[in-house]
Formats: C-alpha cells, structure tokens, sequence
C-alpha cells in the first residue's frame, strides 16, 4: 500500500481564530436540510388546502351574505363551511408542537444517540459555535415559515371574524393569529432542543416536546392568557360584541353575592320564589334585580387582541431564548 | 513538549472511579499506545484529554500546557473516538466538506486523494461503506485538518486483519511524514510492537506502566530456569512469574548487563509478553522517575500462574 505524503503545515498559523459562523450555516443546511423540506411540504400542503376552500369561502361570503345574516348567507356560507372552519382551526392548534418536535427534538437527539456528537465536538470551530450556529438559524427558520403561514390562516379566517362568527379572543383561533402561531412554534422547537439534549434520544424526546407542548398551551389558554392585562368590568347585560367575557357574577349590597356558575345562586332563587318559581314571568336576570342584586361581567375588549398577541409573542419569545440558551450550556459542559 | 500531561488526574461517573491519581506525561514525536484491559479507563483518558469530559480532580493539559477543549486545543487536536462515528446518511464528500466548514484548515486534495487512492467512492453514502473504509474516512478527515495530535480511540477493534493492517499503515505515514503525534488506544496487542514507541499501560484506572518502548525492551529480561530454583530470586525486581513442572519463567527487571543466575538463561522480551506480564499483575508497575518502578516481591510457593 502506498500512502500519501501529508504536507507540511505553516510554521506560524498565528492565533487560533474562530472558525467564522457562517460556516455553520452549511452544515447545518446540509444536515437538517430533508427536516426544513419536510416542514415546507407539511405547511405547503395545508397550505394549498387553506388557498382552495378559502376561494370559495371568500366568495360565498361575498355573494349571499351582504347583508349578514341572511337567510342564503346562512344556508350558503355559514351552514356550508362553518364546520370546515371549525375542524381546520382545531387541527391547525397541532401543527406548532408537530413542526418543534419534529425538527427541535432530533437535532441534538441523533447526535448524542448515534455517537457522532464526539466527532462534532472535537472539532475545530468549538462546542458554542457549532450549537448555536444550528439552532438559531433553524429556530428562525421554522419561526420565518409558521409566521408567513399565519398571513394565509389570517385571510382565510376573515369572512369569519369580519361577520362576527368567531371573536379574535376565541382560543380557537387566538393562537393562530398574529405573532402567536409563529411564537408558539418557535417554543415548540425551543422545547424540543432542550428535551433531545437532556434525554438524548431522538424517539423519546418527540414525544416528551408533545407532551410539554400540549401542557404548556392548555395551561395558557385555560388559565393564564386571560390575565395579561387587568380585564374591564361593565354592569352592562352586553359587552361589546368582540370582547371576551370571562366571568359574571352578582353583588347585593357592594357585596360578592355569588357567581352566575355555582350553587349560590340555584339556592337563592328558590328563596326569591318561595318554591321552584314556576309562576314568575321575569328572567332570572330581572328577578334578581327586582330584589336588589347587580350583575357584573368582567371581560377583555376586543381592542385588546394586538396588546395580548404581542404580551403571548413576547413572553414565548423569552421562554424560548432561555430554553435555548438552556441547551447551548447543557452542550457546553455536557461531559462525554 | 508534552502532547499530554496529567497529575493527579481523576474521573468519577457516579460513585465509580474510571480513572485515578493518574500522573504522566507524553512526549511529543511518538506513537503512544495505551493498552490496558476493559474498564482500565483508557477511553475516559482519551475524552479528558480531547475535550469531551472535565475531570473531577487533577489536571490535564494538551498540546504543551493547553487546557483541552480550548479554542487552541481543538485546533490542533484530531480525534477518532471508538466505532468511528460519522455521519451514516452523508456521502464521503460531504464528510469532508463537512469537516472542512467545522475548521479552520483542511486540506481537502490530501483528502480527496487518499480516498481515490483507497478506492473509497466519494458519492457512497458512509454508512454505505464497509467498516474498514468508515474507519479509513474518520482517519482521512481527521488527518486532513492536519493536527500536531491525533487521538484514535479503539481504532482497529472492530476491523479484520488487512483494514487494521492499512488502517495502521496511514497513521504511521502521517507519523513518519508530517511528524503527527499520535495517541492510541487499543487492546489489541499483535500490532502495536510495529505500531507504537511509547507506552502507556493503564489498569484499573491507574497508570502501570509508561515509557518509551525500546527502553522498556531494553530493562526487562525472560529469565528461564529450574522451577525449584525460581525461589531464588526472592527480593529482585520480578515483574511476573510463569511456573511450569520443570522450569520457570520469571519476566524481570533487568537489563542485558546484569548477571545472569546460575542455572538460568536470559531472553529479551517482546512488547506483547512485556505487556501481557504487567497485565496479569496489575500489582507490578514501571514508571519514569528515580525509584518510580517497582516489582512484585517473589514469595516462595506461591506461583503467580502454573502452566501444566
């Protein structure tokens, strides 16, 4: 066998300077590259779907439903693809936590399980580099496409909230609109790095992201989205149609009285009644007023959406960047 | 300058010690091997010294006093950890346009002409290629970073005899050539007498033996004689003893001028026996150092090992 002669290295290669970044954005296009293709494709498809039955709804919309809530707008338009629009908006909640823990969990998932981490970390251009030269481009770029995705789900959400059928508050569609589907996508893969890391195998961590992912966005919206910003409190019967109500309740004398869901109040309209109020003509309401207590609804205004996607935005946005952060350290003292 | 250098090194995972008050120093310019048997901690050095474990006492340094995993020392070290990762779904090339983004040099025509010259096809995905040629394109991208210290973990234990062959064959070229220092480990022990001039022996995460290979040769001797004599050399520096019927052989410290037992015959040793003595008595060490070396004291009756 004859062997090739290695040639002579420089005397003076001078200080060791940083292999520079963009470097990486090779690698990591060439390693993650079927990964960002699958994210297109998935997107693309639903996508496409959204363009065609959003054609049609759009056009529906602007042929019998001026004005709304007409009869042929009722048949042709709202009876026709509300129930589309219900399933596409509830399938669309998934699609976040499916695009992070596909493309998040694995990248450092595979390297650890496969072994070859010890070839990536013993080269040249350093642990910190390598991690957060694939991360962040791949955080951006999922982030980038979940973001130009809303701008479609946006229009194709428009003849729904511009007739009033669905309020911008509606958890339905909140998350889907705005900055907040691309935030929550950009969390999902920020989740998903950081579970790779710590259970180093990629199979396992999917899993692991979609179950921290659906806890995480339940939590927000069951209990915490409603909480950004002190709601208002109106004695109005109706708040303003786009707001958001999130409770009611009765006060007798500038006191609690009880809530509009609960006990209290079964028990003290029997009292009112003196029996099972069979005979009375009022409405529960006018009852309840008759003998002195006010009803109050606490609610958020519609006038708020832009404030609470920008609250969402940023608070994810930070959730990620720690959690990322998070990942870059664990690799940096990750010991063999 | 020393390609390693180590005192008191220690690593614990858990409540287990893979590596204790480990203290050595590698010059630069050799081939060193370290052997030692599984679980000596021979890959748990290794990791120390790239980078990929911090110790949990002692120091380590690399590369004449660089601490590793710094900028500078990954610069100039290469490493082929066990099983040669690569990346199994990337074809030959892109391993090596890989490797070349990932640093600062890389020369890409010693790459690519030491792949044609294997025959390895450059379009071939590596985990397409056979275990001898993965382990010949994890040598091909690390030797074309061209580092002063090329670290091979295990590098031939999974290959057959002519993959091993050639495998060791282009570490030793770029050895010779470019002057690459290069630390090795392995337990496979046929090669290394051809492979290796320094050696490090580890066992149960200590440091047995270290030295230069030819001094090593030069202070150890076979002694073969009179079982019922064997006795006496209570006292000497006997490393290991094999105990038959009739006749012994005592593996000693002893240099070829020193007198020779009535009754006995010397041999010199090669590196296998040398190693395979020291092995079986993890008890026994030879270090570099005024009285650093010391040997099993010989008790009477009590063979280390009866061959029948």
């Amino acid at each position: 066998m004859t062997t090739l002669t290695v040639p002579a290295r420089p005397k003076h290669d001078g200080g060791p300077r940083p292999v520079p970044w963009r470097r990486m954005a090779w690698v990591s296009w060439r390693q993650h590259r079927a990964a960002l293709a699958g994210v297109a494709a998935f997107l693309g498809a639903f996508a496409v779907y959204l363009w065609l039955t959003g054609l049609q709804m759009h056009h529906a919309e602007a042929a019998y439903c001026h004005p709304a809530g007409s009869l042929g707008c009722a048949i042709n338009f709202t009876g026709r693809y509300g129930e589309t629009a219900i399933i596409v908006s509830i399938a669309l909640q998934a699609v976040p936590a499916l695009i992070g823990a596909f493309t998040g969990a694995p990248v450092l998932a595979r390297e650890l399980e496969s072994g070859t981490f010890r070839f990536a970390w013993t080269q040249g251009i350093g642990r910190l580099r390598w991690t957060v030269g694939k991360l962040v481009p791949l955080a951006v770029a999922v982030t980038a496409a979940a973001g130009a995705f809303t701008v479609l789900f946006a229009w194709y959400n428009q003849p729904w909230a511009g007739a009033g059928y669905v309020t911008p508050f509606s958890p339905r569609v909140f998350d889907l609109l705005g900055v907040a589907f691309a935030a929550w996508t950009l969390a999902a893969f920020a989740i998903g790095v950081l579970a790779g890391m710590l259970i180093r195998r990629a199979v396992p961590a999917i899993a692991a992201t979609l179950a921290a992912y659906a806890g995480l966005a339940f939590a927000t919206g069951l209990w915490l989205r409603q909480h950004y910003i002190t709601p208002l409190v109106t004695r109005s019967p109706n708040p303003p149609g786009s707001a958001s109500v999130i409770s009611g309740w009765y006060t007798k004398g500038g006191r609690f009285a009880f809530g509009d869901h609960g006990n209290g109040i079964a028990s003290t309209v029997r009292r009112l009644c003196g029996g099972p109020c069979h005979g009375t003509r009022l409405s529960l309401a006018q009852l309840l007023a008759q003998h002195g207590y006010t009803h109050w609804t606490s609610y958020q205004p519609g006038s708020r959406f832009w404030p609470f996607q920008w609250i969402e935005g940023g608070w994810l946005l930070a959730l990620s960047a720690l959690l990322i952060a998070a990942t870059v350290w664990l690799v940096r003292h990750r010991a063999a | 300058m020393n390609i390693i250098e180590t005192s008191g090194l220690a690593k614990r995972y858990g409540s287990s010690w893979a590596l204790r008050e480990c203290t050595l120093a590698i010059p630069a310019g050799h081939v060193a091997a370290l052997v030692g048997p599984n679980g000596a901690g021979k890959t748990t050095l290794l990791n120390l010294a790239v980078g990929l474990a911090e110790p949990s006492a002692g120091g380590v340094t690399v590369l004449g006093g660089l601490p590793p995993g710094s900028p500078a020392a990954l610069d100039g070290i290469a490493f082929v950890a066990q099983d040669t990762p690569l990346y199994k779904n990337l074809s030959a090339a892109d391993m090596l346009h890989l490797t070349r983004n990932l640093n600062r040099r890389f020369d890409q025509r010693y790459a690519a002409a030491r792949l044609g010259e294997l025959g390895i096809p450059l379009k071939r995905k590596a985990g397409k290629l056979s275990g001898g040629q993965q382990a010949q394109l994890a040598l091909t991208v690390a030797l074309a970073r061209r580092p002063r210290l090329l670290v091979l973990d295990e590098p031939v234990a999974m290959l057959d005899p002519v993959a091993r062959h050639d495998f060791m064959g282009t570490v030793l070229a770029a050895a010779a050539d470019d002057g690459v220092s290069v630390l090795l480990s392995s337990h496979v022990l046929a090669e290394l007498e051809r492979v290796a001039d320094y050696l490090i022996l580890l066992s149960r995460g200590r440091v047995q033996v270290a030295g230069e290979v030819e001094d090593l040769l030069a202070s150890h001797r076979t002694l073969t004689g009179p079982a019922a004599e064997a006795g006496l050399f209570a006292g000497r520096p006997v490393v290991h003893v094999r105990r038959g019927e009739v006749q012994a052989h005592l593996l000693v410290r002893a240099t070829a001028d020193d007198p020779v037992p009535p009754g006995f015959q010397a041999h010199p040793v090669d590196l296998e026996e040398l190693v395979m003595a020291y092995l079986r008595e993890p008890g026994a060490a030879a270090l570099p150092g005024p009285g650093r070396g010391r040997a099993l004291p010989l008790e009477d009756g009590e063979p280390s090992e009866v061959t029948r």
